[in-house]
């Protein structure tokens, strides 16, 4: 409601200042009336102008008028001007005459309108690089070379090959296919792209994966590469599963050419191996992993309106303030930021978010609309009269099941007052017409035959709400997803499965009763666990918007891990800034310190928790909403490498330390020499520590810059300066650093003999075994979380089995926990570089802000409920229940039985499952309500 | 000290990253215009497949 969506529009400029912009926008006209469009499909179908799919990456053939796909946000129908024949020609209009509601209007212009805003979030994303211009991969000339996005279409189900994996020249199934990594990205030589696009690797394992899950296990699929970076969140057990269990080949080599073997759609590859010797292979079909690039009319306009870019045409950030662009007021997220996947977009579009919301907080809640409230009508004792919907849900449901017939069927069941079909049940049409329908007909009960409820019962429900009824007086049920799809080449028996599972519903939902939800203030006071660079960040950031806030740190001093730290990436001083924090931290009046405190129990749910602050054996308590995990991680002691046995071989902490001192030494020394991976990616320790391939290659530049006659080597197994660090590792080799390759299972050998420091290894390029001769070795070690099962149980919030928290959704939840009111930032979630920890200590606040502001929280209807006179004090439901909601009443009439919070209830049904009294019943769900629906399917005896 | 502040936020690009952006600040107290260049919102992700790692539909 808070969200106007300004579809094919543009930014044109920004005038005014931070807090107060004027910002042009162009709309470009639809050519078809938003308002009144049905999404019916009828322009398209007369539409004789077929053109390129782009949505299918040019796969397939759509028409000028166009949706893009089916579910498309708004559901409102397009006309292309560059290649309608009547925007061209003047002749046609096919669309307009057959429109059954006027919405073609072809008298629609161009509008630039002046929007005023405080602030601008810029998100514009990136474009694919076009592989066009690698003629040696001959991209446009062999249909069966392919772009990755392309792949991507093929394996969709909603794609050109509905998901059936085929070769485009003759869809025959391919028995070989081939990855090429680095397509656009690491590339100075055939184009201007020096920075690694981040997401590639990963991308082609999942690609390959779920291809050979598609075609079955004889599909080989062999990914060509030159560092394997799989540097997130569970990315290296994937990499490592997509070797061992489904048998992806991975190939260390650059392919350099692709050639067609003549008398087939076959391709020839020559590629060097890593032992030097030129191959030759055919496979049946290639995938170009193309990488991201901002597109030149982004460039155009970031240096319109005065933001800066990074050499590689990014925003150009700082690390200490990650979503800032170069001008104030105007944020930036997504892949303008820097390439990088969607949990990461995710995290500094959030970050972004809580940037803007600092600059503008005293002015929250001064242009938003409130939801009018409509009184609920009561119905209690009123003969059920229930509406029955049935979605088309345009062909995917219509396509099998025989709607009409089902729309017959159910207006001759019990209480049913009115049965009717929509052709997208979920359009915004369709619910105007439900609240109507509601009204006029006073309906008191609604039955929704559609799709899923997990992703659309909330939005018919807010439309019952409008309408004026209780949303619990509702009932969906999914003929799409467990009917018309699955039962595709049976209709008949679809469409009498279609009547079964409505009849249940009208059945179950005749039995419903109102539901109450309890309103629950939340308290404005936050609470972030960690004094480190992510949990200051957090307390700042809650502190900016307005909110007073606790840091609880266990140390006597704040700064964490960032103490130890001696420069970014970009080069930026650790030190000073990290003075500067703590500064604004200790000198904020809304941020209150508990140093040498640790937490030692926490009670009470979302927007009430209680927790128990204890420093020197005082305990005191502390009221809050919402709390934000920072607890920060370690590094990994050593064991390995001979460390401990000689003060020349040090961790790159040591070596940081030794350069924040500015040690003398350093200089002096003849050869330095990193190892990387030192305990990260190992059996044990199946993750990539993310940040030590970067930090190593900085410390090593720093060390060439003291000396350049000092020799540095760095070993290594992969390079994975993701990004534009990719730049430093050029900038490193520049410099004269010495990369060297290592095997896991022939890793180099650290010896002292004689005094001498010695590293025995097998240069990967000459396959011959070298012994160096050092005067420091730099050991790059992982990263290991500071696991607190404590705190895990005090917030019942899990932890992976590498000790790393589990967020909400690895993509689209990944700085809040499953559960409501507490959230995650920093190293506690996974290694990461101070940029990427204060962007999820903002959005971990951002996500935190949007329980803060409502102010109060209602719990959901659907929670259990103790009959105490049934109740036999057991205790099952208390130690059965994840969420800690059941317990035993303590005094009073019922003192000894139990009963269930519904704050805390998630109404999974457990518990009344498990209660052996049968004194729980889950409201919404209840045993008549679904004895009902057992007896529909004539399933009861 | 900004003078007259207003309390609405543009949001340029209506992918994930604008979506969630969009999402926080209508939530957090702001009225947000969300400006997408195409016809729909939902950027690229919209035309992926599966997303490591719970391989759920894009979508």
């Amino acid at each position: 409601m808070n969200i106007e969506i300004i579809t094919l529009a543009e930014v044109q400029d920004i005038q005014g200042e931070a807090g107060n912009f004027s910002v042009d926008v162009l709309r470009h006209p639809r050519y078809i009336d938003e308002d009144k469009c049905i999404a019916c499909g009828i322009c398209a179908e007369k539409c004789p102008k077929k053109i390129i799919d782009t949505y299918n990456a040019g796969l397939s053939k759509r028409k000028s008028a166009y949706v893009e796909y089916p579910q498309a946000v708004p559901l409102k129908y397009a006309i292309d001007p560059d290649t309608c024949i009547y925007l061209l020609k003047g002749k046609c209009r096919a669309c307009e005459k057959k429109c059954p509601v006027d919405a073609v209007n072809f008298d629609q212009k161009p509008e630039t309108s002046t929007l005023n805003v405080g602030a601008v979030i810029l998100a514009p994303g990136f474009e694919p690089f076009s592989p066009v211009k690698f003629e040696n991969y001959q991209y446009a000339q062999l249909p069966n070379v392919i772009t990755s996005l392309e792949f991507e279409r093929i394996l969709s189900a909603s794609g050109p090959t509905q998901g059936h994996v085929t070769r485009p020249s003759d869809h025959k199934e391919p028995k070989k296919i081939a990855w090429f990594q680095c397509v656009g990205s690491r590339d100075m030589n055939r184009c201007d792209n020096p920075h690694c696009s981040s997401v590639c690797c990963m991308y082609a394992i999942k690609e390959a994966v779920i291809a050979k899950e598609h075609v079955g296990d004889h599909l080989e699929c062999s990914i060509f590469f030159m560092d394997m970076r799989t540097h997130g969140k569970e990315f290296e057990r994937f990499y490592e599963n997509a070797k061992t269990k489904s048998g992806v080949k991975f190939v260390r080599s650059r392919v350099h050419t692709v050639n067609p073997v003549p008398g087939s759609d076959d391709l020839e590859l020559r590629y060097v191996t890593e032992d030097g010797t030129i191959q030759t292979e055919i496979f049946d079909m290639v995938v170009l992993s193309v990488g991201m690039q901002t597109p030149p009319a982004l460039v155009e306009l970031a240096n319109k309106l005065d933001i800066s870019l990074t050499p590689g045409n990014f925003a150009e950030t700082s690390t200490f303030s990650p979503v800032a662009t170069s001008r104030a007021g105007i944020f930036v997220s997504g892949a303008f930021q820097g390439p990088k996947d969607i949990p990461q977009a995710v995290v500094d579009s959030s970050a972004a978010s809580a940037a803007a919301g600092e600059m503008l907080a005293d002015v929250r809640n001064t242009c938003t609309k409130k939801q009018e409230i409509v009184p609920e009508i009561n119905v209690q004792g009123d003969r059920p009269k229930i509406g029955v919907i049935i979605c088309q849900c345009g062909t995917n449901i219509a396509g099998v099941v025989d709607v009409p017939k089902v729309v017959e069927y159910a207006s001759t069941l019990p209480y049913v007052e009115l049965a009717t079909d929509k052709l997208f049940a979920c359009s915004q049409d369709a619910q105007e017409t439900m609240v109507e329908l509601i009204k006029e007909k006073g309906l008191n009960r609604i039955v929704m035959a559609a799709c899923t409820p997990k992703t659309h019962e909330p939005l018919f429900q807010d439309t019952l709400t409008a309408a004026g009824l209780n949303k619990y007086l509702f009932e969906m049920t999914n003929i799409r997803n467990q009917n018309s799809w699955v039962h595709k080449n049976n209709p008949e028996l679809a469409t009498e499965k279609a009547k079964d599972l409505v009849r249940m519903a009208i059945a179950k939902v005749a039995m419903q009763e109102p539901l109450e939800e309890v309103e629950l203030p939340v308290n404005q006071t936050a609470m972030v666990v960690g004094g480190g660079i992510a949990g200051m960040a957090a307390a700042k950031s809650l502190a900016e918007q307005g909110y007073e806030t606790h840091i609880v740190e266990r140390d006597a001093v704040l700064g964490g891990q960032g103490r130890k730290l001696f420069m970014t990436a970009k080069g930026e001083s650790i030190q000073e800034k990290l003075a500067e924090m703590i500064e604004s931290v200790t000198s904020d009046n809304r941020i209150h310190l508990h140093l040498n405190t640790q937490l030692t129990n926490v009670d009470g749910f979302v927007g009430n928790f209680v927790s128990t602050l204890s420093s020197n054996g005082n305990a005191t308590p502390l009221e809050h909403g919402v709390a934000v995990l920072a607890t920060g991680a370690s590094p990994y002691l050593p064991t390995e490498y001979a460390y401990g046995t000689d003060e020349r071989i040090i961790t790159s902490l040591e070596l940081d330390k030794k350069l924040m001192d500015n040690d003398a030494a350093l200089e002096k020394l003849n050869s330095a020499l990193f190892i990387q991976c030192v305990g990260s990616r190992e059996p044990e320790r199946i993750y990539c520590s993310r940040i030590c391939c970067t930090h190593s290659v900085e410390n090593a530049i720093q060390l060439k810059e003291k000396n350049p006659e000092m020799n540095v080597y760095i070993l290594y197994r992969d390079i994975r300066t993701y990004g534009e660090k990719e730049l430093l590792y050029k900038k490193a080799r520049q410099l004269g650093v010495i990369f060297i390759r290592f095997s896991i299972d022939n890793k180099p050998v650290v010896k002292t003999e004689n005094g001498k420091l010695i590293v025995n290894v097998v240069d990967h390029i000459l396959n011959m075994p070298l012994e160096l001769n050092v005067d420091m070795i730099s050991l790059a070690t992982a990263i290991i979380p500071n696991t607190d099962e404590k705190l895990s149980n005090f917030f019942k919030v899990a932890t992976n089995s590498d000790g790393f928290f589990i967020e909400k959704h690895a993509k689209l939840g990944p700085s809040e926990f499953a559960t409501d009111g507490v959230y995650l930032c920093g190293l506690a979630h996974y290694p990461k570089p101070i940029d990427e920890s204060i962007a999820q200590a903002k959005a971990a606040v951002a996500r935190a802000i949007t329980l803060l502001a409502k102010e109060t929280v209602f719990s959901s209807g659907t929670v259990a409920q103790v009959d105490p006179m049934l109740c036999a004090s057991c205790g099952v439901c208390v130690s059965i229940c994840p969420y800690s909601a059941p317990k035993f009443t303590e005094d009073g009439r019922f003192a000894g039985k139990a009963e269930i919070n519904p704050a805390l209830c998630k109404g999974c049904g457990l518990c009344s499952a498990s209660c052996r009294s049968g004194a729980i019943h889950l409201k919404g769900f209840d045993t008549d309500q679904i004895l009902m629906q057992i007896c529909e399917m004539d399933e009861a005896v | 000290m900004i003078k007259n502040k207003i309390g609405s936020v543009m949001v340029v690009g209506g992918g994930i990253a604008g979506m969630q952006s969009a999402l926080d600040l209508a939530d957090a107290g702001y009225y947000v215009y969300l400006v997408e260049k195409k016809a729909s919102i939902g950027g690229v992700m919209a035309q992926l497949d599966k997303t490591f790692p719970t391989n759920d539909c894009a979508m």
